[in-house]
């Protein structure tokens, strides 16, 4: 059980690094709470991967350091780290039994022979493991081989956290469900810090109390799933998290009568008085609002502050549909229910003001600062 | 190019991996073949591209037997899981690698590399090898070699499996564009629902072996044919409870008796497996007729905008796709809502005796 | 349906089939129509049976070359079985140095067989070569060509420098094969050095140790120029092994029926033992469970 505290990390490959872009991790600081459950998100190649290898030892950090509970790591090894890791493909020892693996990093402890049994058989109940532990582990499905990584690492009451890289990557969708639960369940139950390193946004937001989304190896933002998805702080999280992503338009500044004005395609977009005086007083031009498929309203009669679209086309996904739709030259997703049908031409965008986001150099300015107000 | 299979049979260790596959590919068609691992997607992929011969049954291609055709002869390509290049090859030589084969003349090879690597947005690393390239990018360079022969079949074996989530969502949208365009038989093997709903196309769901059924995949989700073609379309899992209609009531594993909706009154007394989607269940009851059940909660899965709610109780387990955030705590009590007229109804063989009507009036 | 295409296909393997018949089929039958006769000269042949078989079978010089075959080959593998896997554990992995050790190791294996049994010999003469001078003139008593212990000592030490290499770059491949991730779980579960060799390395190396240990068997135990380079089979018949007694008695006496029963119960023997090793070792591989669910 601990708490991770990853103090002034940062880690490059290099020996002697000299500018931004030798670094794989940039520096950063962040406390994770014993009990915690932690996603770690991002495309391929953004770091997430080295990150988790720093917690666990596999990595010496070059600069900064990783503590456990206040305790200082970067020359603990990884056996002594008191951590287990779950790999993207299943990690099990073929030649034993189900039983074996799982009694296995116990028996390097040399645990009394009673206490793994039990041990080993609470683990395989709470895993559906039971009716196979005296088979070979080697000629099992995927699911169970990633069932028996992840027990090993349950067995054992030292265990400080458990870290999982990509583990369902092998996994069928409907067993991915059962999996996560499963997951989420053992979380629950043993209260150990946990973190999950992902490229799918609903992984990580569905087992996760808190994500660190992650970018070319920074943090760009750290926090529960609902912040992330309704004030993402970088164009970069508001495409990332969300499928599809969020709508951004870049907007103009033009002067109509000494007011200013923010257009995109020579139409005007609705703004609120504050979102115009932040936009005017910025002196960047890389000016965007961004907006959720989710958020926008689609409708058949104009109403006010509605910008007439185009259609362009529909996917029917079944619990929900995604329409998109052309705004002067921009092409816009608008995500409707299950039940709603889009209209077959034309239709009018609504942009609720709350969920209306300003982005200026790509970083959220935020206006409702501490209003968290939901419809 | 037209394509048929015409009871195709496949054993190997009098083991079936395929059985009686009755198939038809249109020409310029996007098709998707639907189904777990195991389930003969790739035995049909391979079986399609003579990689593999038949046990029995026939593969036509424009009306005529290609049993005895080798595969180098079938023009057809192939992307798979993996991300296939030649690492040697620079990404021009390699997506100019199948023209070279043909003997096309180089300034032709020119113009179509150049052509196919822009419609893939990877013409900017022409000159790089593949494995100085991001996954993205190389499973791109495998796309484009297998886009740039014109091919009469194109076969993709899960290709965007090994992407991140974001990737797969762009190249799928690509495809799709792509095939647009082409007059060749696109046939793309996934695992994922979601990846075959925003595919469009012609959906085949395999199972075991078997083929389940055909047609779009939007109406495979409305209209499965048996239970576990329902169950492919599992985003989350559909949920089942065991029950009988009996008399004017219906039952659910013995325990919650209800009075028969409108909805079931043609049915016949019996055992039926009852089949509702998660995102058909409510918290709150929308009409009189919902069926109410008292649960409690194993597991809250907050997604961003969504929660997924795992409830159970002595006799039931299930899911509901929420929309927003619930935080409920473990064992919590709730009751939950579902409307009769969204149940599917399965008989006890597993197949479907009556699926729920499409709302076609709601609009927005 | 298909019969045209089969029988197409046949043409295709006709070639092989030819070339198996002429290599090893029409051999092997002059070897057993040899077997079953005695030949006086090209015209007189008398159909014998079993007759040199039974002799073979009887002969004690045979009995003992065989008896010492064993114990060549079983001593051979012992030595450089784990001892390959050993060096393989051992071997850089990455840099000029993985490159430099890969060479080092391959050189004895592109030495000819008879090339190594005179660099031995000249190796080993307690007059002038360097082992044997040195041993002598460490005050140890050692002479090939006169002790058997030492000959055997020689002929051991030889293949084992000759052939370790082999064990060791076939485990060097299969060790190269194993993922990391599996060292990763190993040292996150607190395995010893021991336990990460017992329970992944070796099981990994399973597949390359099993055509490892048929190719040094059946290599070893038709091993006849380096003995016959070193010592002749001598002193007496200490390391006068299978082959070199099968040479004897069919160039040497001229035995041609017996020597051609010898032959066939050699190649017996060593396809009965590869088969042996090869179905034990596959065998146990399997599981008794081997079902395997759709979903």
């Amino acid at each position: 059980m601990a708490e991770i505290h990853l103090k002034g990390l940062a880690h490059s490959y290099i020996g002697n690094p000299q500018i931004s872009s030798d670094y794989a991790i940039h520096e950063m600081d962040h406390v994770w709470k014993q009990g915690g459950a932690y996603a770690l998100l991002g495309p391929s190649g953004c770091g997430k991967s080295t990150l988790l290898n720093l917690i666990s030892g596999l990595i010496t950090p070059s600069h900064g350091s990783v503590l456990f509970d206040g305790v200082e790591m970067n020359d603990v090894s990884t056996q002594d780290r008191n951590i287990a890791q779950v790999f993207q493909f299943p990690v099990i020892y073929d030649s034993m039994t189900v039983y074996d693996n799982l009694a296995f990093p116990l028996r390097n402890m040399k645990v009394d022979k009673n206490k793994i049994a039990s041990k080993v058989q609470e683990v395989a109940s709470i895993l559906d493991l039971t009716e196979i532990l005296q088979q070979k582990a080697n000629n099992l499905s995927a699911d169970a081989k990633q069932k028996i990584s992840m027990g090993r690492g349950l067995v054992r009451d030292d265990v400080s956290a458990i870290l999982f890289d990509e583990p369902l990557t092998v996994i069928d969708p409907n067993l991915k469900w059962k999996l996560r639960r499963q997951l989420k369940q053992i979380h629950e139950r043993y209260n150990i810090t946990m973190v999950y390193v992902t490229h799918d946004q609903l992984e990580a937001s569905t087992f996760a109390d808190q994500i660190a989304l992650m970018y070319e190896g920074k943090i760009v933002q750290f926090g529960t799933p609902r912040e992330l998805f309704e004030n993402p702080n970088h164009t970069f999280v508001g495409y990332f998290i969300g499928s599809p992503g969020m709508n951004f338009i870049e907007l103009e500044e033009v002067t109509v009568n000494n007011q200013p004005q923010f257009k995109f395609d020579q139409l005007q977009f609705p703004l609120t008085q504050p979102q115009i005086e932040i936009l005017s007083t910025s002196t960047s031009s890389n000016l965007k609002i961004g907006i959720r498929p989710e958020f926008l309203q689609l409708s058949k009669i104009a109403h006010t502050e509605s910008l007439a679209c185009t259609i362009l086309h529909t996917e029917d996904l079944g619990t929900y549909k995604i329409v998109t739709v052309a705004l002067g030259n921009q092409e816009l997703k608008v995500r409707l229910g299950e039940d709603q049908h889009p209209p077959l031409t034309q239709a009018y965008l609504t942009f609720p003001n709350q969920w209306v986001k300003i982005y200026i150099d790509e970083y959220l300015v935020d206006i409702q600062v501490g209003d968290n107000s939901n419809e | 190019m037209s394509l048929v299979l015409e009871n195709v049979y496949r054993q190997v260790n009098n083991v079936d991996h395929l059985s009686n596959i009755n198939l038809e590919f249109k020409p310029g068609s996007f098709n998707v073949l639907l189904g777990r691992t195991l389930a003969g997607k790739t035995s049909l992929l391979r079986v399609i591209a003579g990689l593999d011969k038949v046990s029995s049954g026939k593969v036509l291609m424009d009306g005529e037997d290609v049993s005895a055709i080798s595969v180098q002869q079938r023009n057809i390509s192939m992307v798979y899981q993996q991300f296939i290049n030649y690492p040697n090859l620079s990404v021009y030589d390699n997506i100019a690698s199948p023209l070279k084969l043909c003997g096309t003349g180089s300034a032709e090879i020119k113009r179509k590399v150049q052509e196919t690597a822009e419609m893939l947005h990877i013409e900017h690393f022409l000159q790089r090898h593949p494995l100085e390239l991001s996954g993205g990018q190389q499973q791109r360079t495998a796309m484009a070699r297998a886009l740039v022969k014109d091919a009469s079949i194109i076969l993709f074996d899960e290709p965007l499996v090994n992407l991140d989530y974001k990737l797969r969502e762009e190249l799928r949208q690509e495809l799709r564009e792509l095939f647009k365009l082409r007059n060749s038989i696109a046939i793309y093997a996934t695992t994922e629902p979601n990846e075959a709903l925003a595919l469009g196309g012609i959906t085949s769901l395999l199972h075991q072996g078997k083929l389940l059924q055909s047609g779009p995949a939007i109406e495979q989700y409305h209209q499965p044919v048996n239970l576990n073609a329902a169950d492919l379309y599992s985003e989350p899992p559909i949920n089942l409870l065991k029950g009988q209609i009996k008399g004017a009531e219906i039952s659910f594993e013995n325990y919650a008796s209800f009075p028969i909706a409108n909805h079931f009154k043609d049915i016949a007394e019996g055992q039926y497996s009852f089949g509702i989607r998660p995102s058909h269940i409510a918290l709150v009851p929308k009409n009189d007729s919902d069926i109410e059940l008292s649960v409690r909660v194993d597991v809250a899965e907050i997604s961003a905008s969504e929660t997924f709610l795992h409830v159970a109780n002595d006799q039931l387990q299930m899911v509901l796709q929420l929309s927003g955030v619930h935080d409920y705590r473990n064992n919590t009590l709730v009751n939950i809502y579902i409307p009769p007229e969204k149940l599917f109804i399965f008989a006890e063989s597993g197949l479907i005796i009556k699926a729920p009507r499409i709302s076609s009036s709601g609009g927005i | 349906m298909n019969k045209v295409q089969n029988n197409k296909a046949w043409l295709l393997v006709l070639p092989v089939f030819l070339l198996v018949a002429f290599s090893a089929i029409v051999p092997l039958m002059t070897v057993v129509n040899y077997s079953v006769q005695d030949i006086f000269d090209q015209n007189t042949a008398y159909f014998v049976g079993v007759e040199w078989y039974r002799e073979v079978m009887t002969d004690p010089r045979l009995h003992a070359s065989l008896a010492r075959q064993f114990l060549y080959s079983a001593t051979v593998l012992a030595i450089e079985i784990p001892l390959g896997i050993a060096v393989a554990l051992m071997m850089p992995t990455k840099g000029w140095t993985a490159s430099l050790t890969l060479i080092l190791l391959a050189l004895p294996l592109l030495i000819p067989w008879n090339v190594v049994g005179t660099i031995w010999q000249i190796f080993a003469r307690s007059d002038i070569g360097l082992l044997g001078y040195s041993l002598n003139g460490l005050g140890i008593d050692y002479n090939y060509t006169s002790n058997s212990v030492d000959a055997w000592m020689t002929v051991v030490l030889m293949d084992v420098w000759h052939w370790t290499s082999l064990i060791a770059l076939l485990c060097y491949s299969g060790l190269r094969a194993i993922p990391d991730a599996y060292y990763q779980a190993a040292k996150i579960d607190r395995a010893s050095n021991w336990a990460i060799f017992r329970f992944i390395q070796f099981p990994k190396l399973r597949g390359v140790l099993i055509i490892g240990v048929l190719l040094r068997y059946m290599d070893s135990f038709m091993i006849y120029t380096e003995p016959f380079d070193l010592t002749g089979g001598g002193p007496g018949n200490s390391t006068t092994f299978l082959s070199q007694a099968l040479t004897k008695m069919a160039i040497g006496q001229f035995d041609i029926g017996p020597a051609a029963a010898f032959s066939i119960i050699y190649f017996l023997i060593v396809l009965l033992v590869s088969w042996l090793f090869f179905t034990t070792i596959t065998h146990l591989d399997k599981d008794q469970v081997k079902e395997q669910s759709y979903d």
